[in-house]
This record gives structure tokens, C-alpha cells and sequence, in this order.
């Protein structure tokens, strides 16, 4: 087991090279260094000093892939290239526009983001594999149809429509609860709520209506049919049966995005005002502060591969006719 | 002899008319061969796929319109040269010319007489008051808008709906009357074999769905002549007018990306499964990488890169058009190549399983090549997934343009579409009373387009992929099918709103 994790691990190696070979040839090579600094300082009247400034400050000053200045391995260790790679594998992402220290700013918002995020993934696995049992026990009936109607009709409207639309009926309406903002400790479960609930709601059609599929697929092998023979009561069939052999695709499904729950969301953040990776992105997109972006496309693809590798771990335990190999 | 206009081809535009060509072409060969017609003969039999295709026609019909574009000509006063406006425009900015040029000073309700907001008015007397000030074109043509309008409004949307239906009529007739020459059957059993939903094609379905649209319109252009149906924005344009506009961008998006993507996963895919080896460790290789990085934060830094790009090579266009259209082609290359690393994955799949396959080894024996095998062999038989695949897409890819509209990486600002109507709209949301129309406008149209988009491709699937099944409500009774669909039957474009629990 373990000697499958560590392959499984050191098979991301070469992934994670080639992310940041992606990510470098958007931020360096499609514009130069120059590029940008003329971009970030305005087009016109810029003096060439402000741009060797600038770049200097961020440390682009330096060759892109190749560093002919130099002697031996330092011919590739001085250039952009190296060092920015090197930087992020360590961690290290540098400073933001602001002259904040990006790691930092990451590990103060990280716990946010998971407290909107974990309530909503948790939440919304428990409610649709509910909904999709019902729809799954009362299959081909009007209980069912109108379910499938309603699924495809929820997924048919913006992510953005509930939000408002949630902002708009619970907060101005209603005065339930705040419209945005956050507060720590205790404080901020009056702010969690709205965006919980929204989050909850907006995810639910597609994926009601894919666990109800696989429920359906489960339901039509051989074993459940063996088990309706022997007398068994529906409900048992469906809860203990069913149920439990449906969980091993729902659960092995839903274990990859649970590394990626840490980066938060990006638009509901943004709409509820709550400071966490996800509204830290959008607010470097809309302030073009480059590092930053390169920063969370980087973090972004390693909870992915993490949560790929978690995965095929939880498919080993779960289910036990997988072998390692 | 001078022109009254100068034909304009944006990139977006050449691209679609490169799309209506492969569409006719596609269909003119489906035609000719039935095994390839009974899929689309089931599709056909879908009453829920075929009411949302109706819908879906009449978005496409008011997307190509707005395709078709040109620069008119600019009156000028005895130079022997013509000048064109700079203004680039299409056919349906001209259709819909009185909604287009009949702008307000700025926020107005839905078929109000009157402005949003109170403005200080000069009275001839030296005296100022502050009162809604009349609208200069909504409900213009009212004497006493407060005692007039509703009933104003309920005459001409009656007169409109009326000759909507009438028009619905004949082509009830013209319908029964070709169905009845093809059966050789009166047209009054014709008519009521479709009532009861006896044809093979479910007429009935269809026709109610143009029933309903046919109304609408008829109610709302009768309407739009005269008041702002939607309301006007935030400089006074008619909202009508902008969610028409929209339909373009959503098409565009929701088509272009996979026609981007469509090369790379087919090359790509059958490649690394019909090769394998080296072959396929480079291209799995490769999509995992490019998988691996969350769609929207991809998505996100790629069209950053692309602004600076843009401002930094300015000659690439000469109009603001130009410049809008050229961003919106590079969205559709930016999602495309975030988005084909599904496809492909799928595609490669498929290829192992067909290479193994007995007519294939044959095809090996005798000694026919491997670029003919791939072109006469395997490619027929992956392209239902791209098919699947394709419609799948659409809606997924419709709803991420708003999305990333809002997050500010999606289409450019002077390009109207849901996602730029939603972003303005949003930040009046505070306002009391509130500016709802503009929102509301714009989801209901995104959702109709998306809704039937979803339908479709469900029917889509139903026919093509025998081993899926959805339900189906015929003739009043639920017939009870199985839906089993494999995990990577997935959505593609999910890749967009995977990354990103909303």
C-alpha cells in the first residue's frame, strides 16, 4: 500500500513540471516581462527606467530560459524560469502588487473559503443522494418524471441567478440574514448561512440527477433482482443493497474535489464578501496582479493531483476487488 | 456608383458561416444513408427533444441574423469618395432598428410612460418641479399615460398575440396539408391525427411550442414598437433590444468553442488509441497536465495573458467591433483548449476498444493504411461521442459566459451579451426602488435558451447512445426505461464549473 501511494505520488512530479511549464509560457512567454510592465504602468509615457524598475522589483529582470551572461549551471539557475519554479515548488510565491507576502495572504484565507465550501459539499452530498433515492424508489411514476423535469430545470439557471435571487429574497426581503460581510468565531455562522443554502440549491440539479442514475444502473444488476427473489421488502433492497453499492461510484467521485474545497469559490465569494481564496482571485484578476493568479493556478492543480491520488487510494478501500499493482 | 453599405466579416462571423456549412453538409450526407438517419429518426420521436429544438430554432434564426454584418454607408456632401460608418452593424440591428436607436436619458421600468427617477423640470412660468419626467419614446403616443396604458397595452398585446396565432393557423395548414400528401390521407384526419398525437413525428408537441412563441413575439414586436416591453438600462437602451443581442454571444460561445476544440480531441484522441505506445504516453500525458489545472483559474490567467496581448497590439483591429469580436474569438480558443482534454480522453477510449475490433484487424491484413483505417473505420465510428459531446456542451458552455463575464475574463464590455447585461444590472440591485428588469430579462432568456438546449441534448443522447435511456411520457402513461450512463459520458464543458462549487 504504501509503496503504491509514494509510486502514485512521485508519478505527479512530472504533472506538476509541466503545470508550470504551462503557466510560465502564459505569464512569460505569450507577453514579455516588458509587456506587462507597460501594461501595469500604462501604455503611453512610460520611460524605460520605470519598466526596468518594475521588473527588477518582481525580480524579471533576468533572461527568460537561458542566461548567456553566465557560466556552467548558472547559465540556467539565473533566468526567470528557474527561479520562479523553484520558488513555487518551495512555496514561496513572492509578494503581490500590494507588497503583501502571497503565502501568507493564502494561509489566512484558506479557512474561510473551507468554512463556506465543507458545509456545502457536505451538505449537498447528504441532500441529493436523499432526492436521488426518492426519485430512485419511486422510478417510473409522476414522482420520478416531475424530479428528472425539475433537475434539468434547476440546471438549466445561472449560478449567478441564485445567488442574487437568494441575496435578494432572504437578505432585502426578508431581513433573514446580513447580505455579506464575515465575522470570525461564532459570528460568522450568520454569515454562512445564505451562501451555504445558495450553494446547496445551485449544485443540486446535475448532481441529483446523476446519483439517480447510477442508482438506477445499480438497480438493474443481478443482485439486487436476486435479492427482490428472496422476498425482500423494497425499502431494504433500496437501503441496504442498493444504497451501499451506489455510494462506492458517489463517494470515489466526490473524494477528488475535496483537496480543492480549500480554494473556495470563486463567485459566491465575491457576492458575499467573504475573504477567502476565492474572492483573493478574483480580485487579482481584476487588479491583473499576475503573481497571485500564477500563484493559485499552482496551488489550484496541486489539490487536484492531491485529490486525484486520494482517489485511487479511496477506490482501493473501498472497494476490495481493486488490486494494487 | 457607390454602395449603401460595406459588407463587414468579423472572425466570429466567417467561423459561423464555416459551421453552417459543415451543418448542411452534414446533414445533405446523413441524408443519403439511412444507417446513419434512424439515430436522428428517434431524436425526431422525442416529443420533449423536438419542442426544445423548435425553441432553439428561433434563438439560431435571430443569431444568424445578427451574424450577417456591414458598415453603412455615412451621408456625405459631394466628395466623389464614400465613407462608411465606423459603426459596424447587422441585419437584425436593422429589423429591430426602433429598438435599437429609440434610447431614453436612462433607467426606465417595463412599459413605463415615464422615467425611473425624478428630475428637477423648468416650468415656463420661472418655477422648477420634481416629477418623472414623460419617457421620449415609451408610451409616447399617450395623451394620459395613468388613465390610458393599461389599457392601451392590453389592446395592442391582444392584436398582436391574435396575429400571432393567425400566423400559427397557416402553418397548421400548410403542416396538415403536406403530412396529408405524404400519407395520401384528408386533411381534416391529418389534423387530428396530429391532435392526437398519431404521428410519427410528434407534430403536436411542436405545434404548441410554436403556439406559445408564435404569441409571444406576435404580443411583444406588436409592443416594442411602441413602449420599452423590457424597460431601458442605465444609458437608456431597450433591454428587449440587448437580450436579442445576446442570443449571438451565447450562440457563439456555445458553438465556436467546440468547433476550436473539435481538431484537437479527435486528432489527439484517436491518435493515442489507435497508436498507443509512446504515442499515447505523450497525449495522456498531456491532458492530464492541462486537466489538472482548474478550469476557471486556466480560463482566468490565459485571458489575462490575452488582454495584455490585445493592448499591446492594437493594429490587429480597426473598430471596436473588430476588437470585441476578435476578444470573443480568443474566449472560444481559451475554452476550447481547457475544455478538449474530455472529449479526448473519451475518444481515446473508444479507439482502443474499435482497433481490437475484427473488421479493423482485417482492414490490417490487408494492408490498408493507417491513415485510411482512421479516416474510413474509426472516425465514423467515434462520432456519435462527438456528437453527444457537442450538445452536451452547449448549455454548460452558454452559463459559464456569464460567469466568467462576472469575474471579469469573459467577453469584452462593449460586446453585449448575458453576462455584461447581468454585470450591469447587478450593481443597481441596491437601489429603491429596485432596477429588477434588466436581470430578470436576461435570465429568463438565458434560461429559456438553455433549458431547451439541455432537453435537446438529452434527446440527443437518448438516440445515439443505445445503452442510455431516459424516461420517456408517451400518450398520457409512463413507460418505464433505465438510464445507465457510464461515468465518462460526463459532461465536457463541466471543466468551466467543475473547478468552481459554486
Amino acid at each position: 500500500m504504501l509503496n503504491y501511494i509514494i509510486r502514485r505520488m512521485l508519478y505527479a512530479i512530472p504533472i506538476l513540471i509541466g503545470v508550470n511549464l504551462i503557466t510560465f509560457t502564459l505569464f512569460f512567454v505569450v507577453n514579455t516581462p516588458d509587456d506587462m510592465a507597460r501594461m501595469q504602468l500604462g501604455i503611453k509615457r512610460v520611460t524605460p527606467e520605470a519598466i526596468e524598475k518594475w521588473k527588477h522589483e518582481r525580480g524579471y529582470d533576468k533572461p527568460l530560459m537561458l542566461n548567456d551572461g553566465e557560466e556552467g549551471a548558472a547559465k540556467f539557475t539565473h533566468t526567470i524560469f528557474f527561479e520562479k519554479s523553484a520558488a513555487m515548488f518551495a512555496f514561496d510565491f513572492g509578494r503581490a502588487d500590494d507588497g503583501r507576502d502571497i503565502a501568507h495572504e493564502i494561509k489566512s484565507r484558506m479557512l474561510p473559503s473551507l468554512a463556506i465550501a465543507l458545509p456545502v459539499f457536505l451538505l449537498g452530498l447528504l441532500a441529493y443522494i436523499t432526492f436521488a433515492l426518492v426519485m430512485a424508489f419511486f422510478r417510473a411514476t409522476y414522482v420520478d418524471f416531475w424530479g428528472v423535469v425539475l433537475c434539468v430545470a434547476l440546471m438549466s439557471i445561472s449560478s449567478l441567478f441564485y445567488i442574487i435571487g437568494g441575496q435578494f429574497l432572504i437578505s432585502k426581503l426578508w431581513h433573514l440574514v446580513p447580505i455579506s460581510g464575515y465575522g470570525g468565531g461564532l459570528d460568522a455562522s450568520k454569515f454562512l448561512v445564505l451562501p451555504v443554502i445558495i450553494g446547496v440549491i445551485s449544485g443540486a440539479g446535475a448532481s441529483t440527477r446523476w446519483y439517480r442514475t447510477i442508482f438506477l444502473e445499480e438497480m438493474s444488476k443481478d443482485y439486487v433482482r436476486t435479492a427482490r427473489a428472496k422476498g425482500l421488502p423494497e425499502s431494504i433492497v433500496l437501503f441496504r443493497h442498493v444504497l451501499r453499492n451506489a455510494m462506492i461510484p458517489i463517494l470515489t467521485g466526490a473524494v477528488v474535489v475535496i483537496p480543492l474545497l480549500f480554494l473556495g469559490s470563486l463567485i459566491a465569494e465575491s457576492f458575499f464578501g467573504i475573504p477567502g481564496l476565492g474572492s483573493y482571485t478574483i480580485d487579482a484578476i481584476n487588479s491583473q496582479d499576475f503573481a497571485v493568479v500564477r500563484a493559485m493556478v499552482f496551488l489550484g492543480s496541486l489539490l487536484y493531483i492531491i485529490g486525484l491520488i486520494l482517489t485511487d487510494i479511496s477506490y482501493t478501500l473501498v472497494d476490495p476487488r481493486i488490486r494494487l499493482e | 456608383m457607390s454602395m449603401l453599405f460595406k459588407p463587414v466579416i468579423l472572425w466570429t462571423d466567417a467561423l459561423i458561416y464555416l459551421l453552417v456549412l459543415v451543418v448542411l453538409a452534414f446533414v445533405w450526407y446523413v441524408r443519403r444513408n439511412e444507417h446513419m438517419l434512424a439515430p436522428w429518426r428517434r431524436v425526431g420521436h422525442s416529443a420533449s427533444g423536438m419542442a426544445a429544438l423548435t425553441v432553439l430554432v428561433f434563438f439560431i434564426a435571430i443569431g444568424l441574423l445578427d451574424t450577417v454584418h456591414f458598415r453603412p454607408a455615412v451621408e456625405n456632401s459631394g466628395n466623389s469618395e464614400q465613407v462608411y460608418s465606423v459603426e459596424v452593424l447587422s441585419l437584425l440591428d436593422v429589423i429591430a432598428e426602433p429598438l435599437r436607436t429609440r434610447v431614453e436619458k436612462t433607467y426606465s421600468a417595463p412599459f413605463a410612460a415615464h422615467l425611473y427617477a425624478r428630475e428637477t423640470i423648468e416650468l415656463p412660468d420661472g418655477g422648477q418641479v420634481r416629477e418623472f419626467p414623460r419617457l421620449q419614446f415609451g408610451g409616447a403616443h399617450l395623451q394620459n399615460p395613468d388613465v390610458e396604458l393599461v389599457a392601451d397595452v392590453t389592446e395592442r398585446a391582444a392584436v398582436g398575440a391574435a396575429q400571432g396565432f393567425l400566423g400559427w393557423c397557416v402553418l397548421v395548414v400548410l403542416l396538415g396539408a403536406l403530412l396529408a400528401r405524404q400519407d395520401n390521407a384528408g386533411l381534416l384526419p391529418t389534423l387530428f391525427a396530429i391532435r392526437r398525437g398519431a404521428t410519427e413525428v410528434p407534430w403536436n408537441a411542436v405545434l404548441l411550442t410554436l403556439v406559445l412563441i408564435l404569441s409571444l413575439l406576435g404580443a411583444a414586436l406588436a409592443l416594442s414598437t411602441h413602449y420599452h416591453i423590457f424597460g431601458t438600462d442605465k444609458v437608456g437602451q431597450d433591454v428587449f433590444y440587448q437580450s436579442l443581442k445576446s442570443i449571438r454571444t451565447g450562440l457563439v460561445i456555445g458553438t465556436l468553442t467546440t468547433l476550436m476544440m473539435l481538431p484537437f480531441a479527435l486528432l489527439l484522441g484517436i491518435m493515442a488509441g489507435y497508436f498507443r505506445g509512446w504515442v499515447d504516453d505523450v497525449i495522456q500525458y498531456i491532458y492530464t497536465t492541462l486537466s489538472s489545472i482548474p478550469g476557471v483559474l486556466l480560463i482566468a490567467a490565459a485571458v489575462l495573458m490575452m488582454q495584455v496581448y490585445m493592448e499591446t497590439h492594437p493594429e490587429l483591429f480597426d473598430t471596436i467591433a473588430a476588437r470585441a469580436d476578435l476578444r470573443l474569438l480568443f474566449l472560444c480558443i481559451i475554452l476550447g483548449v481547457t475544455s478538449w482534454t474530455g472529449l479526448c480522453r473519451l475518444l481515446r477510449g473508444e479507439t482502443l476498444k474499435l482497433r481490437e475490433m475484427e473488421y479493423i484487424q482485417a482492414a490490417h491484413a490487408f494492408g490498408v493504411s493507417h491513415w485510411r483505417i482512421i479516416s474510413r473505420h474509426i472516425l465514423p465510428n467515434v462520432m456519435h461521442i462527438v456528437l453527444i459531446a457537442t450538445v452536451m456542451d452547449f448549455s454548460g458552455l452558454v452559463l459559464a459566459e456569464a460567469v466568467l463575464s462576472y469575474v471579469g475574463v469573459g467577453v469584452d464590455p462593449s460586446m453585449i451579451s448575458f453576462g455584461t447585461m447581468i454585470n450591469a444590472a447587478r450593481l443597481e440591485m441596491a437601489r429603491e426602488p429596485m432596477v429588477w428588469w434588466a436581470l430578470l430579462s436576461a435570465f429568463g432568456f438565458m434560461f429559456a435558451l438553455v433549458l431547451s438546449a439541455n432537453l435537446f441534448a438529452d434527446a440527443v443522447q437518448d438516440a445515439f447512445n443505445p445503452r442510455v435511456r431516459t424516461w420517456s411520457l408517451k400518450a398520457g402513461k409512463l413507460r418505464r426505461t433505465e438510464r445507465t450512463k457510464t461515468p465518462e459520458s460526463k459532461p465536457v464543458a463541466a471543466a468551466a464549473k467543475d473547478s468552481n462549487p459554486p
